[in-house]
């Protein structure tokens, strides 16, 4: 299991690549890549501030459940803070399992409770500076509920 | 004595990124309501509980939740991850 919270830009080719690797076990690798998104034409890079301790605990006890839930044979989860421009790549996470179902699925919970329960929060900055905090949003709060 | 810890847009409506806060408060709610108490900054992100999450030494928790023992409250939006 890697767990990694950075600044840096990461190669999610290299990283598809390494993960799982030697392993006769592994039949599916499901990844997610998230990438930051202009929706309004006037986004330039988002904020992303985080709780430096806490986001490591909290992504590691979702990625634990996730193994455990879906009997991973691996699973990876890379998340950025700082200063990312549009089109950046934000995070990724990749399962391995020895059916794709399970991937698949444990892929999905891994991105729904990283969204509301990993502490990250995204500021937006457009041309003239920053333009606020971006909210969550009740769907997402929601999403957790199916699993 | 407990690290109070603040992030988002309520580090920035209160000034600070964290401070060292004397208080006999039992639970997270009491807290709240003396840091509300002290200055219109604080009553401001306070205001409304509702958009708020708490932390207690790095977990989540409910505002009525005990400090007895506790090192690190944080105070935080719902979160944006992903």
């Amino acid at each position: 299991m890697k767990i990694s919270v950075q600044e840096a830009p990461f190669d999610a080719g290299a990283e598809i690549a390494a993960f799982g690797a030697g392993r006769a076990d592994i039949g599916a690798v499901v990844t997610f890549t998230g990438l930051v998104r202009d929706d309004t034409g006037a986004l330039e890079a988002l904020e992303l501030e985080h709780y430096p301790g806490m986001t490591e605990r909290a992504i590691a006890k979702i990625a634990e459940e996730a193994v455990a839930r879906w009997a991973l044979a691996d699973c990876l989860v890379i998340h950025r803070h700082g200063r990312l421009a549009v089109g950046e790549a934000i995070m990724m996470v990749a399962t391995a399992a020895r059916h794709r179902v399970a991937a698949f699925e444990a892929a999905e919970f891994l991105m729904d409770y990283l969204k509301s329960r990993a502490p990250f929060w995204k500021k937006e900055h457009g041309p003239g500076g920053e333009t606020g905090w971006v909210a969550a949003k009740d769907a997402d709060e929601a999403a957790l509920k199916r699993w | 004595m407990v690290e109070v810890v603040y992030f988002a847009w309520v580090r920035e409506r209160i000034g600070l990124p964290r401070e060292r806060v004397e208080t006999g408060a039992a639970t997270v709610a009491d807290l709240v309501a003396e840091l509300a108490a002290r200055e219109p900054r604080y009553a401001a992100a306070f205001a409304d509980l509702g958009a708020l999450r708490v932390a207690l030494d790095q977990e989540l928790a409910e505002f009525d939740a005990p400090l007895a023992g506790v090192r690190e409250v944080a105070f935080f939006p719902p979160m944006t991850g992903g």
